[in-house]
């Protein structure tokens, strides 16, 4: 079955059923290799992109519904420069890198909704998101730094 | 220049080079110097490691690991794997550091599985730095000493008169330069100087080294998601599969129907991954059956589509409550002695008091963030593979056996490690892929773990029982310990199995404990492996400095001690202590390296101790429901001391607000990775508290993050404040991807004992206090 999809504000059309995670199409039909399988139900936030600005699970969000246009970590910024990838890389906030694709997109789409969020915000916010490495607290001062960037 | 391979040499040394010999002839060539030196250069000073134990062991030829091409750009090899402690790029840096190489200008490439050409590959044991700090040097003071060479050369100069210096080579009487990439050509054309012959910059020289001011190399990458890691391999035509493997080790399928799965859309092929699986097994895929399908997804929904009919095997009564109460039992008898100094019974016999207790931590799971993966594919009978690997080289050998083909027809490429903690030195996955890619007639395929693959067919931490017995005299000295230890062998999976901790084991944290008590006894009981026991970051460290470390803390509430004060008298006076009055049946492992070099230093144990109390201002007041607790361990040759500071909020839930971790691993070549290792080891040392796998009828009970909690960012220690002791380049460096982690849990626990008078012995904590 084709369906359309807006990623990266290019127009996508997929022959995939409509059920299959927005993941996998990204992943293995698109090649969109930077959102991340981590766990498959919503646990770790490692699949985290947006769809109409708004911080989703690609991982349980069927691709036919998906009505929004995504943007996914290799659209966020055309250079990489995003407040929150620049406060990331001046934390020096990751060790193995995996999971960061999701916590940049979880912390952008928290800074665009709240300026400068609290720290118990940005916990709250951070929170569905696992880090195995353990970078924790360099993720949430590189959320308040990239907030004074926004 | 390769490291000789005999039992004598296991590093290349200059020891037998005279320093003064050598400091001599410097001078001499001092005097010929026209113009002052940019920065003088010091003859080699070594000391002895085990890298050259390890199999191929160490190369240190620049030939091998540098290249520089005209426009001066200089490529180093990486040939360590990359799983977040940073090594692809702290090991190259020390090359440039040393060939005064302009960092701006390196690029890093990542080595293929080739042990013979790079030596040791296996990243694991937190030893990547410490065995290849000094050959690095090596590496690059025998490329900067060509490029001066060539310089000399073409200018027809005495070579005493140029110096290297931030990518170009000088001539310093008269200011000339040249560009790397202008001598490039020549200088590695030259033959690689002996390393008898090589000078090194002195520590105040240093660009990088010890100043943490290089990023990871793949820092921009991974923040807009172009890191390839191994889950990211794509190639053309490729197909994608998961496999449906027998949920009790040993198992296998009786029968199958696939006639369902085969509907799924996408799904295009199911087959039997037909394997003799029988221990010892060593990294042999467990087999079952394959869905081979267009993407991952299909794969998946393919998969649950399967009617699936398991013969379990001899493990099918694996039952983590049965199996506990089996270990309590053997803790409760006499264990085969690992370790005798002075006379325990006689000495609990005549104490005035005898303290016992009894500690348990499960199994657990690595779970790193990227599931196993690995994608092959075989052509004109030719093998290729892209895999997160930490042993890429004894991985590609288990390639070319499956395959029966000689292994320069297997060709390995290491991708970044989404973690690996352990887990991906087990090439179990890969070999799936390679026999998978065989059994689609060499087709591209990549094989997928789910996170439910990854949780229910690990190697997994072990599970450890610990009983504890310390006799006190009067004036509450400890006169007499005994620790008896049961736990299932990872060496199960190598040999018939031994059911209790065997040489490598002991030695992480158990026999090798430092006390000022004069009569010590170290025991094992039975347990046997009814799982597959692997590698867990910090291994066998965990449970064992869990029940020392607490159990330390025990005696001194029970007697009334302030924990730290007592902890600093059970480590004793500082000294090296003697192997041979330790009291060791078997020879002590000393994580593979000579204890000549890295001799149990009591002086480190306690000044880490007291630097992390003193930054903890340990002793302060704190409110009601809030504690500190201390711990301390010596492992992978370093020396970590942990204050965690706990709260209760008003809800009864822990929250961790600081903690301080003092760290001295001898010298410190990236303090800011350092830093980033100790801050993690906190967060998996909490995760470590809140984990288990468990077993029941022979399989692993959990499934998913959901059942199997791991510390996130709102129950994560919030402030890990890390002290690096500081040392020079001569101090040997030690290991720093595991150590922290060690510490943690008993100090975590001390602290919760401090806080709300609740002492945990066994773990996980969840139904104990609210995290």
């Amino acid at each position: 079955m084709s369906i359309e999809v807006t990623i990266n504000k290019r127009s996508y059309i997929v022959d995939v059923a409509p059920d299959t995670p927005l993941l996998w199409v990204l992943r293995d039909v698109i090649g969109l290799t930077g959102t991340k399988y981590g766990c498959g139900i919503a646990q770790c936030g490692a699949c985290t992109v947006h769809v109409g600005g708004d911080a989703v699970r690609s991982c349980i969000t069927a691709v036919g519904d998906v009505a929004k246009p995504v943007t996914t970590i290799e659209g966020l910024d055309a250079d990489g420069n995003h407040p929150v990838q620049r406060a990331w890389r001046d934390e020096r906030v990751p060790q193995c890198g995996y999971c960061q694709a999701g916590q940049i997109m979880q912390a952008a789409a928290l800074l665009a909704e709240t300026k400068n969020p609290s720290d118990q915000q940005i916990s709250d916010a951070m929170s569905g998101n696992i880090c195995r490495c353990g970078c924790y607290q360099r993720i949430q001062s590189a959320v308040r730094t990239a907030s004074r960037g926004v | 220049m390769r490291a000789p391979r005999t039992s004598s040499g296991p590093c290349v040394r200059l020891e037998n080079v005279s320093r003064r010999q050598f400091l001599r002839s410097t001078a001499a060539v001092a005097a010929f110097a026209l113009a002052a030196e940019i920065f003088g250069l010091e003859p080699g000073f070594a000391y002895e490691t085990g890298g050259g134990q390890m199999p191929h062991g160490i190369v240190n030829d620049p030939h091998v690991f540098v290249s520089i091409d005209p426009s001066g750009i200089v490529s180093i090899t990486a040939h360590r794997s990359e799983m977040g402690t940073g090594i692809r790029t702290s090991l190259p840096m020390v090359v440039a550091d040393e060939l005064e190489a302009d960092w701006s200008k390196v690029r890093i490439v990542q080595a293929l599985a080739d042990e013979p050409r790079y030596g040791n590959q296996d990243t694991d044991g937190s030893r990547s730095m410490r065995h290849f700090f000094q050959p690095m040097r090596q590496v690059g003071a025998a490329m900067r000493q060509m490029l001066e060479q060539a310089a000399a050369t073409q200018w027809g100069v005495p070579l005493s008169e140029v110096q290297a210096t931030n990518h170009e080579v000088i001539h310093r009487p008269t200011s000339r330069k040249l560009a790397y990439g202008e001598l490039a050509k020549a200088a590695m054309d030259l033959p690689t100087p002996p390393v008898e012959s090589l000078k090194f910059k002195p520590d105040n020289a240093f660009r990088y080294i010890g100043h943490g001011n290089v990023p990871i190399y793949d820092l921009f990458d991974i923040t807009v998601g172009k890191a390839q890691y191994g889950y990211d391999v794509r190639l053309p035509g490729m197909k994608y599969a998961v496999i449906a493997r027998p949920p009790v080790v040993g198992g296998r399928i009786k029968s199958f129907d696939a006639t369902d799965a085969l509907k799924v859309p996408g799904v295009e092929k199911v087959l039997e991954l037909k394997v003799s699986w029988a221990p010892p097994a060593a990294f042999s895929p467990l087999g079952g059956i394959a869905v081979v399908a267009t993407n991952t997804w299909a794969a998946i929904k393919g998969r649950e589509a399967l009617k699936l009919d398991w013969e379990d095997g001899e493990n099918g009564g694996y039952d983590s409550a049965a199996y506990r109460q089996q270990m309590a039992e053997a803790a409760s008898r006499p264990g085969r002695v690992e370790r005798n100094q002075g006379d325990f019974d006689k000495a609990a016999a005549a104490a005035s008091k005898v303290i016992s207790a009894e500690y348990y931590v499960p199994h657990l799971a690595q779970a790193s963030m990227e599931p196993l993966v690995a994608t092959a594919t075989i052509r004109d009978g030719a093998a290729e593979v892209w895999a997160p690997l930490q042993y890429p080289f004894g991985a590609r050998e288990a390639f070319a056996k499956l395959l029966e083909l000689p292994i320069e027809k297997v060709k390995v490429n290491v991708t970044l490690l989404g973690g690996g903690f352990g887990r991906k030195c087990q090439s179990d996955f890969a070999q799936e892929a390679v026999l998978l890619s065989k059994a689609l007639d060499g087709a591209p395929v990549k094989l997928a773990w789910t996170r439910e693959d990854d949780l229910h067919h690990g190697f997994y931490h072990t599970v450890t029982y610990s009983r504890l017995d310390a006799g006190l005299d009067s004036s509450g000295k400890v006169i007499a310990w005994r620790h008896r230890s049961v736990a299932p062998t990872l060496f199960a999976n190598f040999k018939p199995d031994p059911k209790r901790e065997q040489a490598i084991e002991l030695g992480l944290g158990l026999a090798d404990i430092a006390l000022d008590v004069p009569n010590v006894r170290v025991e094992t009981g039975e347990a046997a492996a009814l799982t597959r026991i692997g590698w867990f970051r910090s291994v066998n460290n965990i449970p064992h400095a869990f029940a020392v470390q607490s159990f330390i803390a025990e005696l001194a509430q029970a007697l009334g001690r302030d924990p730290k004060d007592f902890l600093l008298e059970m480590i004793g006076p500082p000294r090296k202590l003697e192997l041979e009055k330790l009291g060791v049946t078997d020879p002590l492992w000393n994580y593979g390296d000579p204890y000549s070099t890295y001799p149990i230093d009591t002086g480190r144990l306690a000044n880490v101790v007291s630097l992390a109390a003193s930054r903890a201002n340990w002793g302060r007041s704190l409110p009601k429901g809030s504690g500190l607790g201390i711990a301390a361990h010596r492992s992978f040759l370093s020396y970590v001391a942990t204050v965690v500071e706990v709260g209760v909020d008003s809800q009864g839930k822990l929250i961790i607000p600081r903690v301080e971790t003092a760290i001295d691993c001898g010298f410190a070549v990236n303090p800011e990775r350092i830093r980033s290792q100790i801050e993690g080891a906190a967060v998996m040392g909490l995760s470590n508290f809140i984990g288990e796998i468990s077993f029941k009828n022979g399989r692993a009970e959990q499934s998913n993050f959901d059942n199997y909690p791991v510390a996130r960012i709102d129950n994560a220690p919030i402030n890990v404040r890390v002290h690096i002791v500081p040392n020079g380049s001569d101090v040997p460096a030690g290991g720093v991807g595991e150590p922290g982690v060690p510490p943690f849990l008993p100090a975590l626990c001390n602290a919760i004992f401090a806080a709300t008078g609740k002492r945990i012995r066994s773990l996980p904590a969840g139904d104990q206090i609210r995290v």
